[in-house]
């Protein structure tokens, strides 16, 4: 059977997917076409607006990009019918360089099947691990996962089997499984591809989870952001039940586990566990102290896992393919593969699996092929979201693993990775993500809620030209305060942001406060937009564009800005053709 | 909150048969009563505290400790803008600013003409089109402040052509 494949993750969608896929629809069956399906796939994590891949059985796959509805009927014409590929739409080397650079595990159905079809996922190999399990007992479950070095992807990296073996052996008889899918990380989204491109793989590492820890319910606690990913969920999980995958007496093994999906409403330190087991009894999600940890006193008083969407998508394959195999991907301490949201200012961005170890270089310029702009200079990549930290040009030799990752002072996290050249300040970074976590801050440590504040109001003074030498020591001092007394895992790596910047790029605070400039030219209050008549060539593209009527310009004149009325929107620095307004 | 007393309480009273009456069921109860009226009226949220037998200050604490929780009704129109980081990276705050005073209301707030809401979020995850509006279910991507402009003409004669 010949396929389409059409790429209608929410990426896909939001670039016109389902019309894509509606056209192909109709021109297989208008043109009576025999022999082809059109699959729906998740988002196969290359940006490249509608990814259309078609696969024959005689020539093998070719791959499409930025499909519009337009271009279907000549696809359709061209490639299905006569066998010539449209050449002028073909995805080039920047697509081969994407893909080959990496090694996708958790990813490898992501794009390539229907997540909504339970019959593709068997197909390739789905729900052979959980045979596997329950033919074994729960004991040597917990040891080959244990064994092959699996740790929490959510950010922390706790082993995975651990925290299994603390639930099993935790009395009583009532546990649970949840399956943290509440991705408030802004800049991460790997949970949601899975979810809506695979989402049958968590449901099986869920449920091998639940027989190894001895749990017999299990629960999604998954953003509302995401309703795309909760529908393919729900579909999952009713047509697991159907197959006895899922439910009473799974596979005739005697072993019953049921999964319902808890939709999240919106706080980013639900993500912490024990501020999300608040959350799904239905209160405000704040967190408590630990111990006791949930695997031994959590949702309801009782023992309760609590593993990451990601990792849970590992578990498949640690047990179908042997934790030998797991094992010896990855470095000492940090096994398996990781996924990375990568964005910024590089070529291609998008979700990137990668082993364990690759550094942060070779990431960037792997898959990410490099800078956006040939020639501009890699500033830093920031690493881990409001929990992780800036690191500079200099330590991109990073290995991305574990310990070495939270020896620069940045931390894992769920796997955002955003990259900076010189048009991005960090002072200004800085501050975006200490406003995102005193905005999420539950308010309920002392350290927390005013040592954040404290830290975003002198922050604030130093980005508007109000910044004193003094503010530089106070910062760290406070940062390190808020890092070892917050309550949760929040408050804890919050400080981060602010303490790597400081670290590696302490310069720029110092100009912001000495000189009362920013260098990056991002900082507003601090510039200010003028024309630069040696290099205006009289255009008027500028006066054309500003919405706020800033711009004088007369034929045949230079142009020129009225400080008074620019709302510095950068509308005519973007319009502008000479980069003649700094 | 307003005081609301014209609200017909009967699909609000239905979400509660539905979902049960535990305390577990508070937040799935909320998110049904905003998917009904587009916001959780005052009164709903006194009924479901006297359902589910706890203070009303316990539903007004879980309703005000979520983002996606909203006390007012909303405009006809939700601008959403993301402020993920590569958004952030790439401007979305300087479109967030603009839209704000473009609209004359601060973030979270509703045209006076009840037409356009403005919020943030946090991550929308399509950060490859980054920065990235979105108007209700339709998305935009790389958004400068002209495209902003004849986004909302655009909305603005659908309402007017009505």
């Amino acid at each position: 059977m010949n396929k389409v494949l059409v790429c209608a993750g929410t990426s896909g969608i939001s670039a016109g997917a389902l019309e894509v896929a509606d056209a192909f629809a109709r021109e297989i069956e208008n043109r009576s076409l025999k022999g082809w399906s059109l699959v729906r796939t998740g988002d196969r994590g290359l940006f490249r607006d509608v990814l259309v891949d078609i696969v024959t059985e005689n020539s093998g796959r070719v791959s499409y990009q930025y499909i519009r509805e337009q271009d279907v009927a000549e696809i359709v014409q061209s490639h299905l019918i006569e066998g010539k590929p449209v050449e002028k739409l073909l995805a080039g080397e920047d697509y081969r360089d994407f893909f080959s650079g990496q090694k996708r595990v958790v990813l490898e159905n992501c794009g390539e099947i229907d997540p909504e079809n339970l019959g593709e996922y068997t197909a390739r190999g789905g729900y052979r691990a959980l045979e596997k399990s329950l033919r074994q007992p729960p004991e040597d479950i917990i040891e080959t996962v244990k064994s092959s070095g699996l740790k929490g992807r959510g950010g922390a990296g706790f082993p995975a089997g651990v925290k299994w073996e603390f639930a099993r052996s935790a009395g009583g008889d009532e546990k649970y499984i949840i399956c943290n899918a509440d991705e408030g990380d802004p800049g991460a989204f790997m949970d949601r591809s899975i979810l809506e491109g695979d989402p049958h793989s968590v449901l099986e590492g869920m449920t091998i989870a639940g027989y190894a820890a001895g749990a017999s319910r299990g629960y999604i606690y998954c953003r509302a952001e995401y309703p795309l990913a909760i529908e393919k969920l729900e579909k999952a999980i009713k047509d697991a039940r159907g197959e006895k995958f899922l439910g009473e007496d799974i596979l005739g093994s005697g072993f019953s586990f049921d999964i319902t999906v808890k939709e999240g409403a919106g706080a980013f330190v639900c993500g912490e566990e024990t501020a999300l087991i608040a959350s799904v009894e239905g209160g405000r999600g704040m967190p408590v102290s630990r111990p006791p940890f949930p695997a031994q006193e959590g949702l309801r008083g009782k023992p309760t896992v609590i593993n990451n969407a990601e990792t849970l998508a590992c578990v498949r394959h640690v047990i179908a393919r042997g934790p030998g195999w797991f094992s010896s991907i990855g470095v000492e301490g940090s096994r398996g593969t990781k996924v990375f949201a990568l964005a910024g200012k590089v070529r291609n961005t998008g979700l990137v699996e990668v082993p364990m170890g690759t550094t942060l270089r070779e990431l960037v310029f792997g898959p990410g092929g490099g800078m956006e702009e040939r020639n501009s200079p890699i500033k830093g990549v920031q690493i881990g979201g409001p929990s992780g930290g800036c690191l500079p040009e200099s330590l991109l030799d990073t290995p991305i693993d574990y310990s070495s990752i939270t020896a620069t002072g940045a931390i894992m996290g769920s796997g955002g990775m955003v990259v900076m050249d010189t048009r991005t300040c960090m002072v200004d970074v800085a501050r975006f993500f200490l406003e995102f976590t005193v905005a999420e801050s539950c308010g309920k440590c002392v350290p927390c809620r005013i040592g954040l504040k404290r830290m975003l109001e002198v922050l604030t003074d130093i980005t508007e030209g109000r910044g004193r030498m003094e503010h530089l020591e106070f910062l760290e001092r406070i940062s390190s305060t808020v890092k070892s007394s917050a309550l949760c895992g929040l408050g804890n790596t919050a400080p981060n942001p602010v303490a790597t910047t400081l670290k590696y790029f302490r310069q720029e605070y110092v100009t912001h406060i000495k000189e009362k400039k920013c260098p990056s030219g991002v900082c507003l209050k601090l510039i200010e937009f003028v024309v630069v008549d040696e290099k205006c060539k009289k255009c008027g593209k500028c006066y054309g564009v500003c919405p706020a009527g800033a711009v004088s310009w007369e034929k045949g004149g230079y142009a020129s800005i009225d400080r008074e009325k620019c709302i510095k929107c950068r509308a005519c620095i973007n319009a502008c053709p000479f980069s003649a307004i700094e | 909150m307003n005081k609301n007393p014209d609200i017909d309480l009967t699909p609000a009273r239905e979400a509660v048969e539905s979902r049960g009456r535990r305390r577990s069921s508070l937040i799935p109860i909320l998110q049904d009563i905003q998917k009904i009226y587009g916001y959780v009226p005052r009164p709903a949220a006194e009924m479901v505290a006297e359902e589910l037998s706890i203070f009303p200050a316990e539903v007004y604490g879980t309703l005000t400790f979520y983002a996606q929780f909203r006390l007012e009704p909303r405009g006809r129109h939700i601008i959403k803008v993301c402020q993920g980081t590569a958004c952030h990276v790439m401007g979305g705050k300087d479109i967030l600013d603009y839209l704000s005073g473009r609209l004359g209301i601060t973030t979270g707030g509703t045209t006076s003409d009840g037409l356009f809401s403005l919020e943030r979020v946090a991550c929308l995850g399509c950060c490859g089109i980054a920065p990235v509006v979105v108007v209700d279910e339709k998305f935009f991507g790389h958004v400068t402040v002209q495209k902003i402009e004849s986004i909302i003409e655009s909305y603005r004669q659908g309402a007017s052509g009505e």
